[in-house]
């Protein structure tokens, strides 16, 4: 065990600008994944703030009795996708509208009939805040015959939908992208090293050192930089998004990745290093 | 301790190196392999240490056999073979001493046993006052007998020596060959691929003649006449 990490370190000593160019291309590659990750989760709590907003709106034929509007409420309610129902009778609306709409606002004031309808507003669970589960909804709306018209801005969610998915797509071709050349750089610079050592390698297998002996330093070389690359790229990202979050006041709510994501980044560099290193020690061995 | 039962060896080019070629080297013999170049010496000892292995037939060493041998078998057979080549395979960068340490080192022999084997086989070959220097502050012939430290100090049955003495002047070569036969003195089998017939001729130590791969002589069998050594 000592002998292991003596030699896993005698590597980083015979070739010191080998070893500082696999770390720091593992993180950067880390670093090229962790910041899309970074803009992906501060993408994905934007747009939960956003979706909490997603509300449907079902317009109430004039004349409803209060009493058949309160049942079909109840009804609702207990929708396995809504959060919660509620009612807007006509003046409300009138009021909510001159509130809100300010060019509309004297227009309004001089009607002698409210030309605005009742309502039921409908917000929905969090997971069901998809286009398809808000369709279904609607769809199930329509069917009550006192509700005249339903809006729950169909394009809208389905942009947020897309974009969303997009997001994540994006994220992970980026990322697998980076993994594969993370790997690459890795199982070249370990392969370096390797024929650095060949003639030391060859010995080893000559007087009888097993595979797996011989691996050993190698492996650990590999999983040493891309701890080394993952705490790197952790530093990188945290120093740009401190850099970013100063400059773009606007901004001011963006999270950073929460301690498991960390770890798992970090466990990310290790496995690449690792897998480098298999890689080109496997080949070698089996070519000598 | 080695048998070699009928075997063959053909490389991707169809040429054959080695043709059904059968032997014994019993324990602690002395054995020369002798022929031309490119006649199968090297071969025959790379099937030896299972670096290579038979087209054809089988090879029995110390209770491994090669083609069924694994690859977690074969470090179990290198550490019960001593192995020396014509360019001595030293590591440049470590001393004598470290150079016959390693092989203890990467075999996972107890650490403390390390300095005393490694002495012991110095002494052995007569390096004990050279401990520290490194290879390229060794002659030729010293150089091999760091070599042979190193095959020796796993103390293994067996010593193969492909062609030790090829690089080495007459003097060297006298001293590297007086070595190896002591040590066979001690017990230990000697395989030597060489073609310095001189050498050969010295001794009455047992010969293979290889021609185009093929055993064309062998003086425990005296069935031809002594080719190629007239
Ligand atoms: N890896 C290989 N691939 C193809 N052919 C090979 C290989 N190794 C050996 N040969 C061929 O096998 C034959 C025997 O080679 P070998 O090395 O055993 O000869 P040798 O008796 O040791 O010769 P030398 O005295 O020159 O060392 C030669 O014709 C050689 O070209
Ligand atoms: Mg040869």
């Amino acid at each position: 065990m000592r002998l292991l990490f003596r030699e896993a370190f005698l590597a980083f000593r015979r070739a010191p600008l080998l070893s500082t160019l696999s770390i720091t291309t593992i993180a950067f590659s880390l670093f090229a994944v962790g910041l899309f990750g970074l803009v992906a989760i501060n993408m994905r709590q934007a747009l939960r703030g956003l979706e909490t907003r997603v509300e449907i709106v079902a317009f109430i034929l004039n004349g409803t009795p209060l009493e058949t509007i309160t049942l079909a409420a109840d009804d609702i309610s207990s929708f396995p996708e809504v959060f919660s129902v509620g009612y807007v009778n006509e003046d409300s609306a009138l009021a909510q509208a001159q509130a809100e709409l300010e060019e509309f606002r004297d227009a309004y004031r001089d009607l002698e009939v409210n030309p605005l309808p009742a309502s039921l507003e409908i917000r929905l669970k969090e997971g069901s805040r998809d286009a398809e589960s808000v369709s279904a909804v609607a769809e199930r709306l329509e069917s009550f015959g006192f509700i005249d018209d339903v809006r729950f801005g169909r394009e809208w969610i389905e942009r947020l939908d897309r974009l969303r998915n997009v997001a994540g797509l994006v994220g992970l071709v980026i990322g697998l992208a980076f993994a594969v050349v993370a790997v690459i750089i890795i199982g070249t610079t370990i392969r370096m090293t390797v024929l650095q050592r060949a003639r030391e390698i060859a010995i080893m297998r000559l007087v009888g050192a097993t595979n797996g002996f011989i691996r050993g330093p190698f492996l650990l070389e590999g999983a040493i930089k891309g701890l080394l690359g993952g705490l790197l790229s952790i530093l990188l990202i945290y120093a740009g998004y401190r850099l970013f979050g100063r400059n773009t006041p606007m901004l001011s709510g963006l999270v950073f990745f929460e301690t498991p994501q960390l770890l798992v980044g970090i466990l990310f560099g290790v496995a690449l290093g690792l897998g480098g290193s298999l890689v080109s020690v496997g080949r070698h061995l089996r070519n000598v | 301790m080695i048998r070699f039962n009928h075997v063959s060896k053909a490389f991707a080019k169809g040429e054959s190196a080695l043709l059904d070629v059968s032997f014994r080297v019993a324990k602690g013999e002395f054995v020369f392999l002798t022929g031309h170049s490119g006649a199968g010496k090297t071969t025959v000892l790379k099937l030896i240490y299972g670096e290579q292995s038979p087209t054809s037939g089988d090879v029995h060493v110390l209770g491994f056999s090669l083609p069924n041998i694994t690859a977690r078998e074969i470090p179990r057979l290198r550490r019960r073979l001593g192995i020396v080549f014509q360019d001595f395979r030293l590591l440049e960068d470590r001393t004598a001493e470290e150079n016959v340490a390693f092989a203890l080192e990467v075999t996972r022999a107890r650490p403390e046993s390390i300095p005393s084997r490694t002495s012991r086989v110095m002494t052995q070959v007569g390096l004990a006052s050279k401990m520290h220097a490194f290879p390229n502050e060794l002659s030729g012939g010293e150089q091999q007998r760091v070599a042979i430290a190193r095959a020796l100090v796993l103390d293994p049955p067996i010593l193969l020596a492909d062609e030790p003495t090829g690089n080495l002047d007459e003097r060297a070569t006298r001293g590297v060959f007086q070595l190896l036969r002591d040590i066979n003195a001690g017990g230990t089998a000697v395989v030597m691929a060489t073609h310095d017939l001189n050498l050969v001729r010295q001794t009455t130590n047992r010969t293979i003649e290889l021609r185009r791969g093929e055993v064309v002589y062998d003086s425990a069998e005296e069935t031809a006449p002594r080719e190629g050594l007239a």
